[in-house]
């Protein structure tokens, strides 16, 4: 086994090593907890440097040990894995910064930071699984990890939720293992294989899409399709920076993760197409689209406000997938990066002016521009890319996935799209009109001055300005080839003939 | 290396190690005091120490030769008493040298309370007569002589000394309930035993031999043999617990004292079970009707269904662990049904699956009753009510208590999800897919009731008084135990390769590819 094998599994490894030990470590030994785990985030980050560019140049990483008759445990990584690695480990570096700053002096800090590395070392592992055997252990290990991230200020407000969080997300992931079973049992060892590892011979069209459903069902739970997604807006009692990675990274995302390896490298668009199984996926995602955006607009808790928001926005993912069409399908990849680094900016401008000013709620914002320019000029940036202002990252996702529902044929899709665009606008644009040019309301006011040189901890701020300009840039610079678009192109074109462009 | 394990005298080792332990830790009953403890735990770990080294010695000697007969004084069959050991018997030795070596650690710190130290105490910690080791010895030494059995007779001596100091266990207590309990599981387990007693007579008379392979050579499709089947199914079904004959069982596990809870609960529940595997496929292999696995087969979905609600209900720790016993017996009686279902080829799946949730469980289980037994040690009680907010006070209990969880959820990676995946595979594999939900269910089911003590446990609210600090060696080695079967996971691929020896079943090859 030579060491490109190993790779990895050392990628998953480091920051799973990092957390196992900050466990163990006293709450007051913060210089120490600090050092190991930004030592274990470098490790892993020059790890998936180096392999970032053996994919490039199309060298193989695989770790396969047979663990069950007829089954492997397989990591493989393919440019997919990497879209969604290098997303889970930069964000989780910036997401890390600003924890240390967000929960300064706040009690049970090991615990905290042991399951939020554990956390994102299930992602990782998501990312690098080679088949749904490994990705469902992945998957279920996230929904273990996270749930005492979940429940971190230990009320019973957040047991209550938390108890929600488990049933759900077991539920699901329940019927995700129904659905692996089945297919290991039709089509015997599935591997992801770009562009579709079944034929469409293994079974009848009928059982063959009938599985597909019990995926989509499975994975919609973390993925938050409507009906499913009730336990999302009620997670927000979790700290922000849990909120901030279940939304960007890692929750939520593997859902929609899980989508797009199912559609793209199990089954494959054209045997997805011939089964019929898209169309209901695109429904199920503009309901979904649609239902979000119009919760988000009658909500006056930011975090839940953001948190509806994300129900919406996830959905593109599965929509650009479910269309028929190369473009949308660069549409849903790409946004899975670019509703992550937007999203992430936005939570943690909501728990920055919670924590320096105490204010949650919208109806409370007045002025708070004057107050926070820094912070709330990032939040406008990412907002209004979510609302798919040119050139901010939004926009591309919304363009490519126009363009994808008119070669798929489906032009009612472009109607989805201006409506959640509009109500984007509805919930967004009054936040940020009062913010700015709002009266200042009494907590604003009466909010003392900030302390030091910046409007509030540095260690807050600096993500947020750091997430707040890869939007930009992801935007800005979509047409190079290593950007999140080029690299969705990449994705999108193998095993087809289409060219990407250059 | 090799010729060392190729002498077939290891195999009595794991029998005679802690019968002769039993001997001395009674004779040492005579000390008094301080100084008989520290003899009897020395002795106790020293059997430990040798069961596991003799199990992984039969394990080297089955994996590399195949399964192994032993002649007692050279005697064959049928005058003479055999042993034999094959995957399934050498899976069983790890499973009691893993939890009965965590079991024996633990009752270390579990039993050293001084006397007269408390006036509230619910459990007897002192073990004032030093009865525990030599009936836990025994109780280890028949479970090993029931796994190495060659022949019916034997299995039933076993399986009477078994019940015996099981039962003896229970009553370690000296509680009014104790004794009810240790006496109804007396009368549960002679009953049990009787009427396998009752089937090996009728088999006996049917075909004159008591050794299981000449039985399985001889047994036919008779009425007789049926009657048999029956009795020896209905005898070792009362003894393992299967729902509804498990009425016994909470009773038991909750009046024991927690370090027997975790060994009843966690091992000789399982080795009528794996009597019951022994008869059923060596001897009846052949011979019992197919529709024969559903009766286990649907009392065992119901009793997962069952156990889980009845758990959700209790407000003790250790009666919510004894329903999830219910619960956890219930899935391995589904591989009953699963294998002589309609594919063959997903028989060794089935029975697979089953045989690694008796190592899963047993890991699991007994670690979370020992946690329980540290919540008891410290804070007097283990009533759910009162427990809120415990975490603070004693996290690596509620941890074990979490940890032993995942596989009660059959989450990954953790043996219990490796089990249940394969007894999945098997339900959907031959066609009764009805089996598969119930496995789903129960995993729900046991996250439900799992958080009705995780919930209030892990609030930050004032907490019950901790008025005893348990000694370290006790939530240590629970926690270890329950970090274990959360591996087991991880662990498949020898195991499987170890269970395939002897199997009744041909196993598929490991891997995808």
């Amino acid at each position: 086994m030579g060491w490109s094998a190993m790779l990895p599994l050392l990628v998953i490894l480091s920051s799973a090593l990092a957390s196992f030990v900050i466990f163990f470590l006293d709450d007051s030994r913060a210089k120490l907890r600090t050092a190991i785990y930004v030592g274990g985030e470098t490790v892993k980050l020059v790890l998936v440097l180096v392999m970032l560019r053996g994919i490039y140049f199309e060298e193989d990483y695989e770790l396969r040990v047979p663990v069950l008759p007829g089954i492997d445990f397989l990591l493989r990584v393919n440019e997919l894995s990497m879209l969604f690695l290098v997303l889970s480990a930069g964000l989780w570096l910036v997401t890390t910064v600003y924890s240390i700053g967000y929960l300064r002096g706040a009690p049970h800090r090991s615990r905290f930071f042991g399951f939020f590395g554990l956390s994102v070392s299930a992602t990782a592992g998501i990312a690098l699984s080679g088949n749904l055997f490994t990705f469902y252990i992945f998957y279920e290990i996230l929904t273990l990890a996270t749930y005492p991230l979940v429940v971190h200020r230990d009320t019973p407000e957040a047991m209550r939720v938390g108890r929600m969080y488990l049933v759900y997300t077991i539920g699901g992931g329940v019927v995700l293992l129904a659905g692996v079973v089945g297919l290991q049992l039709v089509a015997g060892a599935v591997e992801f294989t770009p562009g579709g590892a079944l034929s469409g011979d293994e079974a009848s069209g009928a059982v063959l899409a009938a599985i597909f459903f019990i995926f989509i069902a499975g994975l919609g739970v973390k993925n938050a399709f409507v009906p499913l997604h009730s336990w999302l807006p009620a997670a927000m009692v979790a700290p922000t920076p849990v909120s901030a990675l279940l939304h960007g990274v890692a929750v939520v995302k593997a859902g929609a993760f899980g989508i797009v390896r199912v559609v793209h490298e199990v089954y494959g668009l054209e045997l997805a197409q011939t089964l019929g199984v898209l169309l209901p996926l695109t429904i199920i995602a503009s309901v979904t689209i649609v239902y979000g955006s119009f919760m988000a607009a009658f909500q006056d808790e930011l975090k839940k406000r953001l948190a509806y928001s994300t129900v919406s926005q996830v959905s593109y993912i599965a929509l650009g997938i479910s269309l028929f069409s190369l473009t949308g399908s660069v549409g849903g990849v790409v946004h899975l990066v670019h509703q992550g680094v937007m999203k992430v900016t936005l939570f943690l401008c909501a728990g920055a002016i919670s924590e320096t000013l105490g204010i949650k709620h919208i109806s409370k914002m007045g002025g708070i521009g004057r107050r926070m320019p820094w912070t709330m000029g990032a939040f406008a940036l990412a907002a209004l890319g979510m609302i798919g202002l040119p050139p901010m990252a939004g926009f591309i996702s919304k363009w490519y996935l126009g363009l994808g529902a008119i070669s798929a044929g489906q032009p009612w899709v472009i109607a989805v799209l201006v409506l959640s665009t509009v109500l984007n606008a509805i919930y967004f644009l009054p936040i940020l009109y009062a913010a700015f040019f709002g009266k200042p309301s009494e907590e604003v006011a009466e909010a003392p001055e900030p302390e030091g040189r910046f409007e509030t901890d540095p260690l807050m701020l600096f993500p947020i300005l750091t997430t707040a300009a890869i939007t930009l840039l992801v935007g800005v610079f979509a047409g190079m080839e290593i950007s999140p678009l080029g690299w969705s192109e990449l994705i999108a074109g193998r095993g087809t003939d289409y060219e990407p462009r250059n | 290396m090799a010729s060392v394990f190729e002498n077939t005298n290891w195999m009595l080792a794991p029998i005679l190690v802690p019968l002769a332990a039993a001997t001395v830790a009674f004779l040492l009953m005579g000390i008094r005091g301080e100084a008989r403890r520290n003899a009897q735990n020395a002795v106790g770990l020293a059997a430990a120490l040798g069961v596991a080294l003799s199990a992984l010695a039969l394990w080297a000697m089955v994996s590399g030769g195949g399964p192994v007969r032993y002649e007692l004084g050279g005697w064959e069959a049928p005058l003479g008493i055999n042993l034999y050991a094959d995957g399934l018997s050498v899976f069983m030795l790890i499973t009691t040298a893993i939890v009965g070596g965590a079991g024996s650690v633990y009752a270390l710190g579990y039993f050293s309370g001084r006397e007269g130290e408390d006036a509230r105490r619910k459990e007897d910690l002192q073990d004032e007569t030093g009865s525990f080791w030599p009936l836990w010895m025994f109780l280890w030494a028949s479970m090993n002589g029931m796994f190495l059995a060659a022949d019916a007779f034997n299995l039933y001596i076993t399986l009477e000394i078994l019940g015996l100091s099981a039962a003896a266990l229970i009553t370690l207590g000296g509680t009014r309930m104790a004794f009810s309990a240790g006496m109804r599981y007396l009368m549960v387990s002679l009953l049990g035993s009787l009427a396998y007693l009752l089937g090996v007579a009728l088999l006996y008379g049917s075909f004159g031999a008591l050794d299981l392979a000449t039985l399985g050579e001889a047994a036919s499709p008779i009425p007789p043999v049926w009657a048999a089947l029956a009795l020896i199914s209905l005898g070792m079904a009362l003894k393992t617990g299967l729902f509804p004959l498990h009425f016994w069982m909470p009773a038991a596990y909750t009046s024991a004292p927690s370090a027997a809870s975790a060994i009843l609960a966690g091992l000789v529940g399982k080795a009528s079970f794996y009597l019951l595997l022994r008869v059923w496929f060596d001897v009846f292999g052949g011979s019992a009707p197919p529709a024969a696995g559903q009766i286990p087969g649907v009392l065992g979905a119901v009793a997962i269904v069952w156990g889980a609600v009845m758990a959700m209900r209790q407000t003790r720790i250790k009666t919510l662990l004894a329903y999830s016993s219910v619960s956890q017996m219930g899935y391995l009686f589904l591989l009953f049904a699963l294998v002589s279902g309609a594919a063959p080829e997903r028989s060794f799946e089935a029975w697979g699956g089953g045989v690694y949730l008796v190592l899963a469980h047993a890991c699991a289980k007994a670690a979370m009753f020992m946690a329980a037994g540290v919540v008891i040690y410290s804070v007097g009680h283990d009533e759910i009510p009162r427990l809120r907010g415990i975490f603070q006070k004693l996290p690596i209990s509620v941890a074990t208590f979490a940890v032993g969880g995942i596989t009660m959820m059959g989450l990954p990676t953790s043996g219990g999800f490796t089990a249940k995946y394969l007894l999945f595979t098997a339900s959907v594999g031959t066609g009764q897919w009805w089996y598969s939900l119930v496995v789903l269910a129960g995993s729900i089911l046991a996250a439900l009731y799992l958080l009705r003590f995780l919930n209030p446990a892990l609030i930050q609210v004032p907490t019950a008084k901790v008025y005893r600090d348990a000694p370290q060696i006790m939530s240590g080695t629970a926690f270890v135990l329950a970090v274990f079967s959360v591996f087991l996971g991880l662990m498949s691929a020898p195991l499987f390769e170890l269970l395939s020896v002897g199997a009744p079943f041909p196993s598929g090859t490991m891997g995808g590819s």
